[in-house]
């Protein structure tokens, strides 16, 4: 009962944005952490796929799970969604009237654009899914060589482009959405402020260059091995 | 000061509204906001037309009655309430806009005058304390931490005006019901119905067509009584906490 009241509630919903934004925050660091050892060799990126599949396979089978975490993933993101979506159509109700021209004092361009670069993300992730994960928008996929994957596909610079711009509105997403998740889950208070926001800011910061530092390297054919 | 305004006109709550305008070349720097719409008003008063209706009363910056949105800032921006914005923070010449606050739970009753019944519903859902009446309690009978009594009091200073909704980008109200729910859940008086309040205060919150707090800001960047963002963390801290409780 308790449950489904907070979930009834516009602070409930919230706190299920913050904990599925916590679990893709947590992802989104370990993926990075993954993608980094493409700069130890094609050895180390291409064991790092294979682990993922072998762990714990003695219990869940091989892949099994890598399937798990993708459950786990696909369901907190349709959560985020559904209630990003319940929560826009109850704050856009609370204004009928706008005013005629408003004037922002502390809203910031990450906290404002939380809506449509949530969309812009999502629709990246499906791109990214189908390029990388599936494969079958890739010009010459091939199953487990995450190194020779990566190496072919950023050869191109419009995905580059694509793939930083993508980043940088991961960024102001997780500027915002970082410190946001602390304050929902009540972890704020007036002396830990400060440090909550330059905690948002680092994780802001640095997931999205180490995503970017893979590309542009490969176009730049740093690490790169025939 | 020669001074255009472009006011919110608007007869009663059924009827459009829209913007007029008005000038004026009497304003003066020392004059408060409320003084220079008192002059416009004595004008239109005496060209026979229908005068500007604002919310006012103490005109000292401690009741929480005016409030309107100038130039697209509650209050004005200037850390005040609009009857302590001084014309100074204006420039000669300038177009002034001026707003009733905006939400769907403040519905216009006359031109910048708002209904905020809505943030007196939320307090009968839990803002107090219930106790006894009698013979008065020995003074200090109930030992507060110095600390928690300070944090308290920064709380309680919310003067209800609703500036924090009208700033709000999704008029929530979260502003006002986290410095109500942790004045009181601060002290020890507060304890017995801490959770009770949180759950009802929040529900009627909800009830009242409030939108959902994003953590923008600008509710604590217009506040008159300088409420900061951690209220809101800690009533979502008492929320989740009642839930666990199973009372919310």
């Amino acid at each position: 009962m308790a449950v489904v009241a907070l979930y009834r509630s516009t602070i409930g919903k919230k706190v299920i944005m913050a904990v599925t934004g916590f679990i893709w925050v947590g992802y989104v660091v370990l993926h990075m952490f993954g993608n980094l050892k493409y700069f130890v060799g094609a050895t180390s990126i291409n064991g790092w796929a294979e682990f993922l599949r072998t762990f714990g396979q003695d219990i869940l089978g091989y892949s099994g799970f890598l399937w798990v975490v993708r459950l786990v993933l696909v369901s907190a993101v349709l959560l985020h969604i559904l209630m990003a979506y319940q929560l826009t159509q109850l704050d856009w109700a609370s204004r009928p009237v706008r005013y005629s021209g408003r004037n922002y004092l502390s809203a910031t361009f990450s906290s404002r654009t939380m809506r449509w670069g949530g969309v812009f993300i999502l629709l990246f992730l499906v791109y990214h899914i189908l390029h990388m994960t599936v494969g079958n928008i890739h010009p010459n996929y091939e199953e487990l060589k995450p190194y020779h994957n990566l190496v072919v596909a950023f050869r191109d610079p419009i995905q580059v482009v694509f793939y930083v711009a993508a980043m940088i509105v991961l960024g102001l997403h997780l500027y915002h959405g970082v410190w946001s998740m602390l304050q929902t889950l009540g972890v704020n208070s007036f002396p830990r402020n400060a440090t909550l926001h330059r905690v948002a800011q680092a994780i802001a910061i640095l997931v999205p260059l180490g995503f970017i530092s893979l590309p542009l390297a490969i176009l730049l054919g740093i690490g790169v091995r025939p | 000061m020669n001074l255009t305004l472009k006011v919110w006109r608007q007869k009663n709550a059924q009827d459009a509204g829209r913007f007029e305008t008005y000038t004026t070349s009497e304003a003066d720097p020392e004059m408060s906001f409320m003084e220079m719409l008192d002059i416009v008003n004595q004008d239109i008063i005496r060209k026979g037309g229908d005068p500007i209706a604002f919310d006012h009363d103490c005109r000292e910056g401690i009741c929480g009655t005016c409030g309107v949105v100038i130039n697209g800032v509650p209050h004005g921006g200037h850390g005040t309430t609009t009857c302590q914005l001084y014309m100074r923070h204006f420039k000669d010449g300038e177009t002034i806009t001026i707003e009733p606050w905006r939400a769907r739970p403040f519905p216009v009753l006359k031109d910048l005058i708002v209904d905020r019944a809505a943030l007196d519903r939320i307090i009968v859902a839990g803002g107090y304390i219930s106790a006894s009446t009698g013979s008065a309690p020995d003074a200090n009978g109930i030992l507060v931490p110095k600390p928690d009594s300070d944090a308290a009091m920064n709380y309680a200073v919310c003067i209800g005006c609703g500036a924090c909704v009208a700033a709000c980008p999704n008029g929530s109200a979260m502003l006002f019901t986290a410095a109500k729910v942790a004045h009181l859940n601060l002290l020890p008086q507060g304890q017995p119905e801490r959770y009770t309040r949180t759950a009802n205060m929040v529900a009627q919150m909800d009830k009242e067509g409030f939108g959902g707090c994003t953590n923008h800001g600008e509710c604590t960047a217009v506040c008159p009584a300088h409420i900061d963002m951690s209220a809101i963390a800690r009533l979502n801290r008492d929320l989740l906490a009642a839930t666990l409780k199973g009372v919310a």
